[in-house]
C-alpha cells in the first residue's frame, strides 16, 4: 500500500468546481536509469489514474490519466471537479507489477 | 477575460485552505544576511514547498505519523505511548543536534529517535537510510516548523562543535575546496545554472529533486563531498555530527521550514 | 569505444532520445485528423528549471465545459525525452473547468507542447520552450 495524501476545499457549496490535489508516494522507475552497479533498474511505472464520483444515480468517470516514463516520481496530479451534489470519490492508480491502489473520499456538499 | 474569475477563484481556494498553506520562509536576507535556500530556488520549487497539498515530502510526513502511532518492539510501545501527541515536541527539533548522555556524545535527530527504539521500544535501529526513519524525522521535524533553530548550549557540544567548524574551512578531496569557498565566499553566485546557497540546514529531512526523494542532513553533505571529489564521511561518523552541530549554530536564529524542497 | 574517447564523448550510454518527427507523429496521432490550431490552450512551465526530475506544469483550455462545448482530451508531449508522451488526460463536461497539473521530468533544454481535443473534434494546441541545466557537481549518494 503506498502513501496517498488527496486534498480538497473542506467546504464545498453545490456547483462550486473545486480541485482535487492527488500525491501517491512511487518511484516511478523509467526503465532507462542505471543503478549504482551500472545495471538498468527495470521499468516500474504507475500507468493509469481514475476517479470515479458515485451517488444515489450510480458512478461516473470523471477523470483520466494516461502516464508515461516523464511523469515525475511520487506523481503528483491535481484536476478538477464540478460538485453538482454530495457522493464518493473513488480514486484509483493502477500500475507495473501489479500495482493497483483505490482510495474513497466521501463529497458532502452544502447548498 | 476571465482572469478575473480565475483571481476570485484561487482567492476562494487560498482562503478556504490558509492552514495548509504554510508560512513562507523568507526570501530576502535576515539582519545578519543570512538567505534560506529557499530564496534561491525558482518560483514554481518554492511553490512545491509552500503548499503542504503538493509538497511530496509531506507523503513522509504521513508515513511519520502512522508509524508514531504503531506498536513495535518487545516492548510493544508507539512513540504515542511515552509521548502522546506528537504536537508535543513542538520546538524539540529546533534544538538538535543534542548531548546524549549514556552515550556521551551528541546525537542528531534521527539517533534520538533510533535511541528511544532501542531503549524504550526495545525495537531494532533504523538504519541511517531508512524511509521509515527519514518519516519520523521528517513528522517530528515537522513540528518545529516556523520556530527559531535554537542550538542547544550545553557546553559538552562545545568540542565537538569546533571540529565542524574546523572541518567547514578544511579543503577535501581532488577539487580541493573547502565548504566555506562556496557556501560562505561564493554564496549567491552562479555555478553553472545554478546558484550557490549559503547552506543553512534550514529544512531537514528534505525532498530533493535530484534525489527524487527525501534525505537527511548528512546525505547532503556526503553529497558535496563527492561532489569535490573526496571520500564522503561515513553515515552517523564524529565528522558529520560536528558539522550538523556548526551549521546549526551558524543558522542560529533562522525559521525552521521542515520539510523543505530543495532542487 | 575508442571513437567515443577520441570524440571527448561521454561513456554513458544514453537511451535514444525521441526526435522532431517523433513528435510530430505523436500530435498528429492526438489530432486524429482534424488540424491543429493554435490558442485555446496554455502550457504553464517555468521559463527555467530548478531540477528536470520534476518539473511543475499546468495545462488550462479556454473552455465553457458544458455539455455541448467541452474539452474531451488533454496531453502533453516533449521533443527529447527517451519518449515522446507525457501523460494524456481524459475530461468531461463534469469537470467543470479545464485544467490539470501535474510534475514531469525533462532530460534536456527542449521544446513541450500541450494539446487539447474538445468534443466537436477540433484540435487546439501550444508549445513552449523550456531550459534545463544540468547539476553544477556531479555527485554519487
Amino acid at each position: 500500500m503506498a502513501r496517498t495524501l488527496i486534498n480538497l476545499p473542506k467546504s464545498v457549496r453545490r456547483g462550486d468546481t473545486v480541485e482535487i490535489q492527488t500525491l501517491i508516494a512511487h518511484p516511478m522507475e523509467t526503465g532507462y536509469r542505471p543503478g549504482s552497479d551500472g545495471v538498468v533498474l527495470p521499468r516500474d511505472l504507475i500507468r493509469h489514474f481514475k476517479c470515479f464520483f458515485t451517488d444515489e444515480s450510480g458512478q461516473q468517470l470523471v477523470f483520466a490519466a494516461e502516464l508515461f516514463p516523464a511523469i515525475s516520481a511520487n506523481p503528483y496530479l491535481a484536476f478538477q471537479f464540478r460538485a453538482t451534489g454530495s457522493g464518493t470519490l473513488t480514486l484509483l492508480w493502477e500500475g507495473d507489477q501489479g500495482f493497483s491502489q483505490t482510495e474513497t473520499v466521501p463529497l458532502q456538499v452544502i447548498g | 477575460m476571465r482572469y478575473w474569475r480565475q483571481a476570485l477563484w484561487a482567492v476562494i481556494l487560498i482562503l478556504a485552505n490558509l492552514q495548509v498553506i504554510s508560512a513562507q520562509p523568507s526570501a530576502a536576507a535576515d539582519g545578519q544576511g543570512r538567505r534560506s535556500g529557499f530564496a534561491d530556488m525558482g518560483a514554481t520549487t518554492q511553490a512545491m514547498q509552500r503548499d503542504d497539498r503538493q509538497n511530496p515530502a509531506m507523503l513522509w510526513v504521513a508515513e511519520g505519523d502512522a508509524l508514531w502511532r504503531r506498536n513495535t518492539g518487545s516492548a510493544d510501545k508507539s512513540c504515542a505511548s511515552c509521548h502522546g501527541q506528537v504536537s508535543s515536541l513542538q520546538g524539540v527539533a529546533a534544538q538538535y543536534p543534542r548531548f546524549d548522555n549514556q552515550s556521551q556524545k551528541p546525537v542528531n535527530l534521527g539517533e534520538r529517535i533510533n535511541l528511544c527504539r532501542q531503549r524504550h521500544q526495545l525495537a531494532p535501529t533504523l538504519s541511517h537510510q531508512d524511509e521509515r526513519l527519514i518519516a519520523l524525522e521528517a513528522l517530528v521535524a515537522h513540528q518545529s516548523r516556523g520556530m527559531s533553530i535554537r542550538p542547544d548550549t550545553d557546553p559538552r557540544l562545545q568540542a565537538f562543535r569546533q571540529r565542524g567548524e574546523a572541518l567547514f574551512s578544511q579543503r577535501f578531496g581532488q577539487l580541493d575546496l573547502s565548504c566555506a569557498q562556496c557556501h560562505d565566499q561564493q554564496a549567491g553566485r552562479l555555478l553553472g545554472g545554478t546558484v550557490i546557497p549559503q547552506a543553512h540546514p534550514t529544512g531537514y529531512p528534505l525532498y530533493r529533486l535530484e534525489w527524487q526523494g527525501m534525505g537527511t542532513l548528512q546525505r547532503r553533505l556526503r553529497n558535496c563531498m563527492s561532489g569535490v571529489r573526496a571520500a564522503p564521511f561515513a553515515f552517523g561518523s564524529e565528522e558529520l555530527l560536528g558539522l550538523e552541530l556548526y551549521l546549526a549554530q551558524r543558522a542560529a536564529g533562522m525559521p525552521l521550514e521542515t520539510p523543505a524542497v530543495r532542487p | 569505444m575508442s571513437t567515443s574517447l577520441a570524440l571527448g564523448m561521454t561513456l554513458l550510454v544514453r537511451p535514444a532520445a525521441a526526435t522532431q518527427d517523433e513528435l510530430t507523429q505523436a500530435m498528429a496521432k492526438f489530432a486524429a485528423g482534424a488540424r491543429i490550431q493554435t490558442g485555446r490552450v496554455v502550457l504553464d512551465v517555468a521559463k527555467l528549471v530548478d531540477n528536470g526530475n520534476a518539473v511543475p506544469a499546468t495545462v488550462t483550455v479556454e473552455s465553457p465545459m458544458n455539455l455541448s462545448d467541452h474539452v474531451v482530451a488533454i496531453a502533453i508531449f516533449n521533443e527529447r525525452n527517451p519518449q515522446t508522451e507525457v501523460a494524456s488526460f481524459q475530461l468531461g463536461p463534469r469537470s467543470g473547468i479545464a485544467k490539470v497539473s501535474t510534475r514531469i521530468r525533462l532530460a534536456t533544454t527542449q521544446q513541450l507542447v500541450a494539446m487539447a481535443r474538445m468534443n466537436d473534434g477540433s484540435c487546439w494546441s501550444h508549445t513552449i520552450d523550456v531550459f534545463v541545466t544540468l547539476a553544477a557537481c556531479i555527485e554519487t549518494d
